[in-house]
Order: C-alpha cells, then structure tokens, then sequence
C-alpha cells in the first residue's frame, strides 16, 4: 500500500549532474521548463514570488491556458546543497486565479540528485498532504485538470524549437 | 452540476482523510476492514497488541474522517469502509501524481536537449 501523504518519482535524465542541477537550482531554468516567471533568484528560506506563463507556441492550446496566464504563484526556498538537494515548500499546483492559497498549508518538495550510469537519477518527493485543508483543495484541482496538461504540451515544443 | 463542481465536490473531503491514515493502527484498521469487510470491534483487536480503548479511538478519528461508519446490530457496533472518500483521497493524490509526471517530462525535454 503506497503512502497516502506523499508522492515519490524517480526519473533517469540523460544528462550530466551539473547540467541537471542547474536547470533545477536556477530560478531562470527552472521557471523556463516548469511554466512560471520568477522575480528572483532562489535562495535558502526566501519566499519567492513570480507568475505563471503559458507558452505562445500554439494558439489553439493557449486559449486554455488563459485563465492561468499571470496568475501570482509563489514558493519558500528550503535548502540548497550544490548538485544534490533543492527543497521547497509551496502550495501544490496552485494555480486556481479563482483561489487564494496564503492560509493554506504547504507541502514540502525536494529534488534529489545522484550520478547514474546514463546519466543523472533524480527523485522528487512531496510530503505533507495531511495538513491540507479541504474545499479549497477541491475546487483549485478541479479547475487545473487539464490546463496544466496542455500547458505541458505547449512547453515541450517552445523548449524543442529553442535551439 | 458541471464537471468542474462535481470534481471539487469529489476532492472537498480529500485533506482530513490523510491525516486519519497517518497513523499504523488506523491503517491497519482501514486494511483489516478493506480485507474482510464490516466488523464488530472484537474483530479488529483480534492478535493485535492494540488495545479494546486504542483501537475505539481510533476508529471515531477514521469515523469523523469520514473513512468509516458504524452501525448498530443487537448488541454490537458494527465498523465498515467508506470506499467513496478514500477512492477520493486516492484520486487527488492521483491529480497532483499527474501533474509532477507532466513536469518531468517537461524538465527531461529541456535538460536533454542537446547544446544547452
């Protein structure tokens, strides 16, 4: 039976440690894959604010994304130990415009990195779900089921066509 | 109700559900009820070292999670699973599973593009 308060991915990425380290430790890089536009650099125990950006690459999915679009999101740095832990806590995926989630507990995510035969293991863990709260939870996730999907999409082909 | 409603209504009692299974006892319960079914209390203690008063406990912290019920039936109380809100608490971890696999891939597409 797998835990019910918290989520584990491991992945293998075929690229060298420094290389994944900086494109998750690096608020620019960071912000770039994962959809959001942040107004500062990550530091241990800083709040940090920024806004989600929907990609432009495909007008037809960008239209479902325009409720996200400029949408304040905001994470608290935790530790940053070069190439092999970055943590922070936010409030999971939230991305509800509809929502404000400052009351809200957050959850703690770290990315963990070690060298692999291939390239880079890097596990992802959240914990914490227990001390989330209930209607505000259900109404941000079942306004994000599917925005975010097609936001994936999007990133992928501006990221690939970026060269 | 839309489809947005009725998830929300889904996932409105997701939160208490994980602390309530924070806890050995409790999961052993809920998995002991899962197995076999509605149970009276002797049931449940049965070749634990838990406690008649641990394990009652217990089960009104799982009942007011909303996890499980109890009913009368003569004498006893009977205790049964609340299958709904725990396939709830499921697929809300479910969603935000989703989502950190979409991330990925977004982090694997960027990170494995060559020259960057």
């Amino acid at each position: 039976m797998t835990a019910s308060d918290r989520i584990e991915k491991k992945v293998l990425l075929r690229a060298a440690r420094e290389r994944v380290w900086r494109a998750i430790s690096d608020a620019k890089q960071f912000g770039s894959w994962f959809g959001v536009e942040f107004d500062g650099p990550f530091a241990p125990g800083v709040r940090l604010t920024g806004k989600i950006v929907p990609t432009t690459a495909d007008a037809e999915v960008a239209k479902t994304q325009e409720p996200y679009r400029g949408k304040a999101f905001e994470l608290f740095v935790d530790r940053i130990e070069p190439m092999t832990l970055f943590s922070f806590r936010w409030h999971p995926f939230a991305i509800d415009p509809a929502i404000d989630y400052s009351n809200e507990p957050t959850t703690l995510v770290k990315f963990e990195l070690e060298e692999a035969a291939q390239g880079t293991m890097l596990t992802i863990t959240e914990s914490g779900f227990d001390g989330i709260p209930l209607a505000r939870r259900a109404t941000a996730f079942a306004a994000n089921d599917g925005g975010w999907q097609a936001q994936t999409r999007l990133l992928e082909k501006y990221l690939a066509a970026a060269r | 109700m839309s489809g947005a409603h009725a998830a929300a209504a889904r996932l409105a009692v997701a939160a208490p559900v994980f602390a309530a299974l924070g806890d050995e006892t409790r999961l052993h319960i809920v998995a002991r009820l899962c197995e076999k079914g509605p149970l009276p209390i002797v049931r449940l203690t049965d070749g634990s070292d838990v406690s008649r008063q641990a394990v009652t406990k217990h089960l009104h912290a799982l009942a007011e999670a909303g996890l499980v019920r109890s009913r009368r039936s003569g004498r006893e109380r009977i205790w049964e699973l609340e299958t709904r809100r725990l396939a709830e608490a499921r697929r809300y971890l479910d969603q935000i599973s989703r989502r950190w696999d979409e991330a990925i891939d977004r982090l694997k597409a960027f990170v494995e593009e060559e020259g960057r």
